[in-house]
């Protein structure tokens, strides 16, 4: 209440200021006059009265000070003086202002975006009730779960309410007219209720629902599918869909702010996962070997530790992998936010965390960069100061002006910044760098983010307006009133000279990292990866889905491929279970030595990435044949089970690789394949991934594959080419879905990370060097300008122009040197952090050395320039004459 | 001159109290009234009185109010409050407590000597 009301009076005093100035400058008066008065009346004359009066007074405005002061309400008056005075002074000058409110807007707009992107993927919970206890079940080796293994955690745990599961989906929705392949996710019975979540409209599915195997043709819409593609028909709840050519019912429409519990992944519909065989092409649910749950999650019951769940569900695991030795290896779990898969998660958190330490480091750089032109600013002042100070102002008051001026240049930069990190934020979150799939980066700002960019604004402010706080408070005022504009202090220098260093270095570490970045995303895009993905197409079909029966398939698989390689200027037509490097993931398999009698997990030599081809597919893929054959049609069931494997799995597990053609392994049912081939060297899952072996079977004695992904390889024309292969290919089949992408389009998919990782990297250092130029540019410009007077009496002389420029530049190009040198060692050093997600990243690469060295140079050539011209063109006999 | 005494410092604030609280004063009738009862004997320069003026009104002290002096000129007027009056008596006791106490103790005798 007290401060309520004081606040009041403060406010009223302050809007009330003019009336209650012309009121106090009356009652002042008709004091004085009441004063005159007496006086004359005394006998004294008018005029000498009235001079009397005043005397006798005493300094009216000093006294109009105090009244206001003792009136309170005078502070935010001060403070409304003290703007008024610090936007003058920044107005007359411009270059200086803008310069420092651009720098700032840079660097606080790339913390704001980079704490966007921190708060949207990593501190914003998952969008349901009671997020806090919701956790995701992970294997500790990132691998996923098997069904019948999540059936077990989720009866025999004790640490949760409820466990549900999610496995992702693509299927074929036809709603009558326009059947589209959409994606989604099938999620057991009990995902909404474990998640707590109510329809929108409809209902949603519950346990109940589940009675076996495809005993739920179900479908959830979720908002924004049924908004985009139903127009919002509330109608919708009960109508007969087909999906994957079964009939379904739409269930129900989950709420708008619901989008699923993964970030980077919004589905389109939900459907029971015991219906797997209808949505899947085939079911999982009675294999414990094959590993389709990719998320387990579920809300800790009160009371329960993260800890204790977690020793529980290892005990669960511990007697899982003793029931089931063959299936299982021992696992083990570790709880995980639901945002984010672990695999995904751990180096997405990495990568942010060093941006924020980067985009930090540019905040560091660009408040060295002001504190020192404001330190310059604050010696160029210092007359004024001294002045101010010798008439009686209070060294507070100045310093409180300085800061003032500090302040609101870092609002304004940090405005600005803001301003634009929302516009770029709002760009990303609606950004959906591939069609087709729903994957999008959601980075709505929020409050959260404002907040931050302010709090960065403010302390940047006093950060760097703190700088020249010392200064001030060493004034006196009557050396540097004696002393003149020349005087100089030479320790002052110094302290702005270290912070040049300091900023120089931070800029080379940026310079550095994005040197590396770029550098590795050459690489990786001029990388080998055992494949040729120019000139090829892919198609991907699902015979399953489409209604082909096991026994069909292969079959219609050999005619696809005829059908494609009769088409003219087609060179190679290959079949693949996935390619590599494809958004569909990559199926992996357990290998046992052929020595080993006991196959279960535990025993395995490796688990390696398994690719079922068709025998042209090789030459399709463009991987190179290293020694052996390549397979034949004969290698089919009747012939004996052959495989060709990379290097790495020669090496690693037939033990070299110059003469395993003609080895023998195992796999996991215990068939020995021998090896009639050995392929290069590639890369499967992701660019930077470790080197992992690989084995290629024919397609011929496996079992018939669903989705498939045919590989044509022609110099023609890619739409042409897509256009003639549809024909062709609906030729065989009117009603078969389809999907024809390039093979380089693909492949942006597999790169996403590492681009997006060498872009902002990329953007980083890009700001680090226009810091820098800055940077030096103003030590630079600074240097010149306070010497110009020598420099012009070098220059009258005689001074060569080498000799001038030294005299005026040396120092600044040799802080450039230090702060470079520093700047170089630190970056090598925290690139080694980068080259945990950036692919190739090593900083002991020549090329990224001498671009540092040479941009660096560069930088400080552009940075002096201007600095340099005007000591050159100092005219000696005008200088002289203007002292 | 030479007669004339410096104020202790928070001293003015009393004396402007105990000169408002016999009637409502302007800021020039203020300063003649504390002449007038210290018997001319205290030295304050006239505009000093002011930020002391304002200081009490914003304590709730005063309260003002404009009208025309005794010599027709239009003047801002103090008057003592309720919380005024009460102070002016705590001030007045505590004052004459410290009066009597340093008086006390520079009347006494020095025991030898």
């Amino acid at each position: 209440m007290k401060l309520l009301d004081s606040l009041r009076f403060r406010m009223a005093a302050l809007f009330q200021r003019s009336r209650i100035n012309a009121e106090m400058e009356e009652e002042l008066r008709s004091h004085i006059e009441h004063r005159a008065a007496d006086l004359e009346r005394s006998g004294l004359d008018r005029a000498e009265a009235e001079r009397r009066a005043r005397v006798e007074f005493g300094g009216r405005e000093k006294y109009k000070e105090e009244c206001r002061e003792a009136m309170g309400g005078n502070r935010i008056g001060s403070i409304l003086q003290d703007m008024r005075y610090s936007l003058r002074q920044l107005r007359k000058s411009p270059g200086f202002t803008i310069a420092a409110v651009l720098t700032l807007a840079l660097a606080i707009g790339a913390n704001a975006v980079v704490f966007g992107v921190l708060n949207a993927l990593i501190l914003r919970p998952v969008n349901v009730p009671d997020a806090k206890s919701l956790y995701a079940v992970d294997l500790t080796n990132d691998a996923w779960e098997s069904y019948p293994n999540y059936l077990d955690l989720r009866d025999r745990n004790r640490g949760f309410e409820g466990l549900a599961a999610l496995g992702l989906s693509q299927v074929a929705l036809d709603t009558g007219k326009d059947p589209s392949r959409i994606w989604g996710f099938e999620a057991t019975g009990n995902y909404f209720d474990v998640l707590g979540i109510q329809p929108y409209l409809g209902r949603l599915f519950h346990p109940s629902d589940e009675r076996g195997l495809n005993s739920a043709p179900y479908i959830v819409l979720t908002y924004a599918y049924w908004h985009s593609h139903f127009q919002d028909d509330r109608g919708v709840v009960g109508r007969a869909v087909r999906v994957n050519s079964h009939p379904y019912t739409i269930l129900g429409v989950t709420p708008p702010d619901f989008r699923g519990t993964f970030i980077f992944f919004a589905p389109n519909f939900y459907v029971p996962m015991v219906n797997q065989d209808q949505i899947g092409g085939d079911s999982a649910l009675n294999n414990r070997e094959r590993r389709g749950v990719i998320q387990v999650l579920g809300h800790l019951k009160p009371g329960v530790t993260p800890e204790r769940a977690v020793a529980d569900l290892d005990t669960v695991g511990a007697s899982l992998a003793k029931a089931y030795p063959k299936e299982n290896a021992r696992e083990s779990f570790t709880l995980g936010r639901p945002s984010m898969p672990s695999v995904i998660g751990r180096p997405v958190r990495a990568f942010v965390a060093a941006l924020m330490l980067l985009a930090g480091l540019i905040l560091l750089a660009a408040c060295a960069n002001l504190g020192s032109l404001f330190a310059a600013r604050a010696s160029d002042r210092s007359r004024e100061v001294a002045l101010r100070l010798a008439l009686g102002s209070s060294r507070n008051r100045i310093l409180r002006q300085l800061l003032t001026e500090a302040l609101l240049i870092s609002l304004a930069g940090g405005s600005a910044g803001l301003l634009g990190s929302i516009a770029l934020l709002r760009r990303l979150d609606t950004w959906q760098p591939f069609s087709g799939v729903p994957l999008h980066v959601p980075v709505q700002p929020d409050a959260n983010v404002y907040l931050v960019a302010l709090v960065l604004a403010v302390v940047s402010g006093l950060l760097f307006g703190i700088v020249p706080v010392r200064q001030v408070f060493r004034t006196n005022p009557y050396e540097i009133v004696k002393a003149g504009s020349a005087g100089r202090v030479g320790r002052r220098i110094a302290a702005r000279e270290i912070l040049l260093v300091a900023q120089i270095a931070i800029c080379a570490v940026l310079v550095t990292a994005s040197m590396v970045a770029v550098r590795g995303l050459a690489r990786s895009l001029h990388g080998n990866f055992g494949i040729d993905p120019n000139n090829v197409m892919l198609v991907e079909t699902d015979l399953k889905i489409s209604g082909y029966s096991p026994a069909s398939i292969q079959p219609m698989q050999r005619r696809m491929i005829d059908a494609l390689e009769a088409i003219p200027g087609v060179e190679h037509v290959g079949l693949v279970s996935f390619p590599p490097l494809g958004r569909g993931g990559s199926w992996k398999a357990n290998v046992f030595r052929d020595e080993t009698k006991d196959l279960s997990p535990s025993n395995a030599a490796a688990n390696s990435y398994m690719y079922v081809i068709s025998p042209d597919y090789l030459h399709a893929a463009g991987t190179t044949l290293l020694e052996g054959r390549t397979f034949t049609w004969h290698d089919d069931k009747g012939a004996p089970p052959v495989a060709m494997v990379n290097r790495e799995f020669a090496a690693k597990i037939l033990g070299s690789s110059s003469n395993a053609v003609g080895k023998y392994y195992k796999v996991s049912d215990g068939t020995r394949v021998q090896v009639v081939g050995i392929v290069e060297d590639g890369k499967y899952l992701s660019v930077t991934e470790a080197q992992q072996p690989a084995m290629f079977m024919p397609l011929a004695q496996q079992d018939p594959l669903g989705e498939q992904w045919i590989l044509v390889r022609s110099a023609r024309d890619p739409q042409q080419l897509a256009a003639t292969a549809r024909t062709r290919l609906r030729a065989l089949d009117a009603g078969m879905p389809l999907d024809i992408v390039l093979w380089t389009r693909e492949l942006d998919f597999s790169m996403f990370s590492a681009r997006m990782a060498s872009v902002s990297l990329g953007v980083l250092g890009l700001m680090g060097a226009m810091l820098s130029i800055t940077g030096i540019f103003g030590m630079a410009a600074y240097s010149v300008s306070k010497r110009l007077r020598e420099l012009g009496i070098r220059i009258a002389l005689g001074a060569r122009r080498t000799e001038v420029l030294k005299a005026a530049l040396g120092r600044a190009v040799k802080l450039l040197g230090i702060g470079s040198a520093a700047g170089l060692v630190l970056g090598i050093l925290a690139s080694r952090v980068l080259s945990f997600i950036v692919y190739q990243a090593t900083p002991r690469d020549p090329l990224v050395l001498a671009g540092v060295v040479l941009a660096m140079l560069l930088l400080g050539l552009v940075a002096t320039w201007i600095p340099a011209l005007r000591a050159l063109s100092v005219d000696p006999l005008k200088l002289l004459r203007e002292e | 001159m030479t007669d004339q005494a410096q104020l202790l410092p928070g001293t003015l604030d009393l004396l402007i109290l105990r000169a408002v609280s016999i009637g409502a004063l302007h800021g020039y009738g203020i300063l003649l009234r504390i002449g007038q009862i210290s018997g001319n004997a205290l030295l304050i320069e006239q505009g000093a009185l002011y930020p002391g003026l304002f200081r009490l009104v914003r304590q709730g002290l005063l309260t003002t109010s404009w009208g025309t002096s005794e010599n027709n000129r239009r003047a801002k007027f103090y008057e003592l409050t309720e919380a005024g009056h009460k102070r002016l008596r705590e001030e007045t006791d505590s004052w004459n407590r410290l009066v009597a106490a340093i008086a006390a103790a520079l009347s006494q005798q020095p025991e030898e000597a």
